[in-house]
């Protein structure tokens, strides 16, 4: 193993890590400001210029609050549960490309953490335990809301992971292969597979958000129905890191939805900017970003407009329109692919 | 949460749970208490309980001189407080034979439909927020405080409006009040038809809301529902049409009705009542008369404290209004107005002294909570919410 390897992937691991939680604190603060100006408000705007300080004052807030547990809950699984949503939430950017590799010193420098093989299968994979943070937090709490919220979060997220990979897996057979960095790379200039796939892109979208637990789909927290949801006996930074790991999550799923269907760090006309591969990337990991951003933005413009569904109507949803149209999907995806071969 | 239909009844009670909806929980709105009994997330039955903040206003009232219950209606259903401040007028007028100019008849209507507007748009909007769209609600509010400045303007308080006094108003309109008034006619429309394309036909909303809590026509009367949702349920009953007061019969409005009386036509019913009181406010302003703002009744109207410190007949009937030395005449009385949610009644005895021997009042909500256990029997823990919501049902009024 060569040291320069590793502190290459330190960096990398240590930037990445940094980012995630930067972008999820300011989220909060965008989520707010967005909120705010859809509704005809100002939003936070007195710590420091523009508010621009206020996700530090949350975080400081959250921090010297008082840490509340309830007498009958069960010690180990309370503080278990945040930790595991923060934790899986995190786990997810390893495999994401942020953009192309970098060339220093005649060496590659692949802007990935892990450039594994079954890079979705992992974020599927990862993403699914996320639930058992918020399952466990909710049982854990002995609260009957938060017991409903926990209910709701798992059988949620158990039937929307379904369509989610039925969506992926059309992708897959396009680009015959599971790797984000193949995917990617097949969508160089403007082929990106939202020319493809819009059916698939509308199910991964709708997925993602109930993934993310994002209104319309935000029944587990649902605070007028169940106070808090999963979280109502959660206080202080355990709290927090709930709230953290959505952010998260949807920074991941934006990331994700621009890597699998808007080309990743690719964007229009790159080739006849006839730049060096430095610049390249740089300019990738701005455009990645921007494309994160805006699904970013999308999340929180649904999340602004539109009521919540019932519970028995998200499932039917899941269950009797989502999943058909994406198997019907891999269907016709799967017939093109064979007259086109 | 297994179905297990085969089980006798007794085994099968066991699966059930408990959920203590309330007190104090965020979308109640109030202080309701419901002791649910649940089957997952399927409401089995429900059980209110009312009397959280119960201040005994009835029996407060038989020691408070006449002009000093209004206050205490203010606390009915506080969302609409004109409109209980002129009720309560109205009936002490009728105990008194009083018959009020008809400029201060077209001056109450223009305030009590702006409180119809007011509390309509609460309580449509709260749905929008019990149902998840927030923003709908920061939209319309900007709106209802327009109004409050109106109120503001008219009798310088904004919830609690205390507005009016027996036989008329304590002062005339000002033209900035009118003008305020104009202001809001011109932008309001506008204002609700954009608050209505957030959620009239969004499909999200259409399917939270057809179907939810709906409550058959027969079955709102025998309950004896009034107000929107009687008529969201098909029955065109509305005091302000079947028993005119306070010259109601002198303008042309619609009386909307819906055929389910389900959430979604209680919300279509409350959003066309706001156009037609538009347009009553309209047509009030308009034809306004010139006139004396209070009826000449000077052993009963408190006169204005400019005229009490400048004019011998002012001090003095001051002094008798406000020490309680003139005596009401021996009566019994019921006078009810459309109120923002339903019959606002005023039953009333008096024995000829300077309080009521009797006061009741006729609390809308009170008898629309009556019927939500059976409204959301069967429904899910998202319906009980937003049955809540659309039937208005006012904590203040509820308890009295």
């Amino acid at each position: 193993m060569d040291w320069n390897y590793i502190i290459y992937k330190i960096i990398l691991i240590t930037a990445i890590m940094t980012v995630s939680l930067l972008v999820a604190m300011y989220s909060t603060y965008f989520e707010r400001k967005f909120a705010a100006w859809f509704q005809d408000r100002l939003g936070p705007n007195r710590a420091g210029p523009f508010g621009l300080m206020q996700p530090l004052a949350d975080g400081l807030k959250l921090l010297f609050k008082e840490e509340f547990m309830p007498n009958t809950a069960n010690r180990f699984l309370f503080i278990m549960g945040p930790m595991l949503a923060m934790f899986v939430a995190l786990l997810t950017s390893a495999v994401i490309p942020w953009g192309s590799s970098l060339n220093i010193g005649g060496k590659e420098y692949a802007l990935q953490v892990a450039d594994i093989n079954i890079g979705i299968l992992y974020i599927v994979a990862v993403t699914s335990v996320g639930v058992y943070g918020i399952m466990l937090g909710g049982w854990a709490s002995n609260n009957k809301y938060s017991l409903l919220g926990a209910i709701r979060a798992a059988s949620q997220m158990i039937s929307y992971e379904l369509a989610m990979g039925l969506a992926i897996l059309a992708i897959v057979m396009m680009s015959d292969s599971l790797s984000l960095n193949e995917i990617i790379s097949q969508q160089k200039g403007i082929n990106w597979n939202i020319w493809y796939q819009p059916v698939g892109f509308l199910i991964f979208m709708i997925c993602a958000l109930a993934e993310c637990n994002r209104a319309p789909f935000d029944l587990p927290e649902c605070e007028t129905e169940l106070v808090g949801g999963f979280h109502t006996e959660y206080s202080s930074m355990k709290l927090g890191f709930f709230l953290f790991a959505e952010y998260i999550n949807m920074f991941i799923s934006s990331a994700v939805i621009s890597a699998l269907f808007f080309g990743g760090y690719h964007f229009p006309f790159e080739d006849s900017l006839g730049l060096s591969q430095n610049w390249m990337a740089i300019i990738g990991v701005v455009v990645f970003f921007m494309k994160i951003s805006f699904f970013g933005f999308l999340f929180m413009w649904i999340r602004w407009t539109l009521p919540r569904f019932r519970y028995d109507q998200l499932m039917r949803l899941g269950w009797t329109w989502l999943i058909p149209i994406a198997i019907f999907n891999i269907l016709i995806t799967g017939v093109v692919l064979m007259i086109n071969n | 949460m297994e179905e297990n239909t085969n089980l006798n009844t007794q085994e099968y009670e066991k699966n059930y749970s408990t959920l203590n909806l309330g007190p104090t929980h965020p979308a109640t709105h109030g202080i309701f208490q419901n002791v649910l009994t649940m089957d997952g997330e399927k409401i089995i039955d429900a059980e209110p309980t009312i009397g959280y903040i119960h201040r005994a206003f009835e029996k407060i009232a038989e020691r408070k001189p006449y002009y000093q219950i209004t206050p205490l209606t203010d606390r009915l259903n506080y969302c609409s407080a004109p409109i209980n401040n002129t009720g309560w007028f109205l009936t002490v007028e009728k105990l008194l034979g009083i018959s009020t100019p008809k400029k201060v008849d077209y001056m109450r209507i223009i305030i009590m439909e702006l409180a119809r507007i007011t509390d309509h748009l609460i309580c449509n909007s709260v749905i929008g927020v019990d149902s998840g769209a927030l923003t709908g609600f920061t939209y319309i509010f900007q709106e209802r405080e327009a109004v409050y400045e109106i109120y503001e303007e008219i009798s310088g308080a904004r919830l609690t409006t205390n507005m009016g006094r027996i036989g008329g108003f304590e002062r005339d309109f000002s033209p900035k009040a009118i003008e305020k008034i104009k202001a809001f006619l011109i932008r309001f429309p506008k204002k609700l038809h954009e608050f209505e394309n957030l959620l009239l036909r969004n499909r999200i909303f259409m399917d939270r809301t057809i179907g939810v809590g709906g409550i058959s026509s027969e079955r709102a009367l025998n309950y004896g529902f009034t107000g929107p949702n009687l008529r969201a349920s098909g029955v065109d009953y509305d005091v302000r049409y079947a028993l005119p007061y306070s010259s109601y019969n002198d303008f042309e409005f619609d009386i909307p009705v819906g055929s389910q009386g389900d959430v979604y036509d209680r919300f279509c019913v409350r959003n066309e009542e706001m156009r037609q009181s538009i347009r009553l406010i309209q047509d009030a302003l308009n034809n306004l008369p010139e006139g004396n703002f209070h009826a000449d009744v000077p052993e009963f109207y408190l006169p204005a404290k400019e005229k009490v410190y400048n004019n011998m007949e002012a001090l003095i009937w001051h002094f008798k209004i406000i020490m309680g030395e003139t005596n009401m005449p021996k009566g019994e009385i019921y006078h009810a107005v459309e109120g923002a949610n339903g019959e606002l009644g005023f039953y009333l005895i008096s024995d000829g002294g300077r309080t009521p021997y009797r006061l009741h009042f006729r609390r809308p909500g009170f008898i629309y909570y009556q019927a939500y256990p059976e409204l959301i029997r069967g429904g899910l823990l998202s319906d009980a919410i937003l049955t809540m919501s659309s039937m208005n049902v006012i904590a203040g009024e509820l308890d009295a």
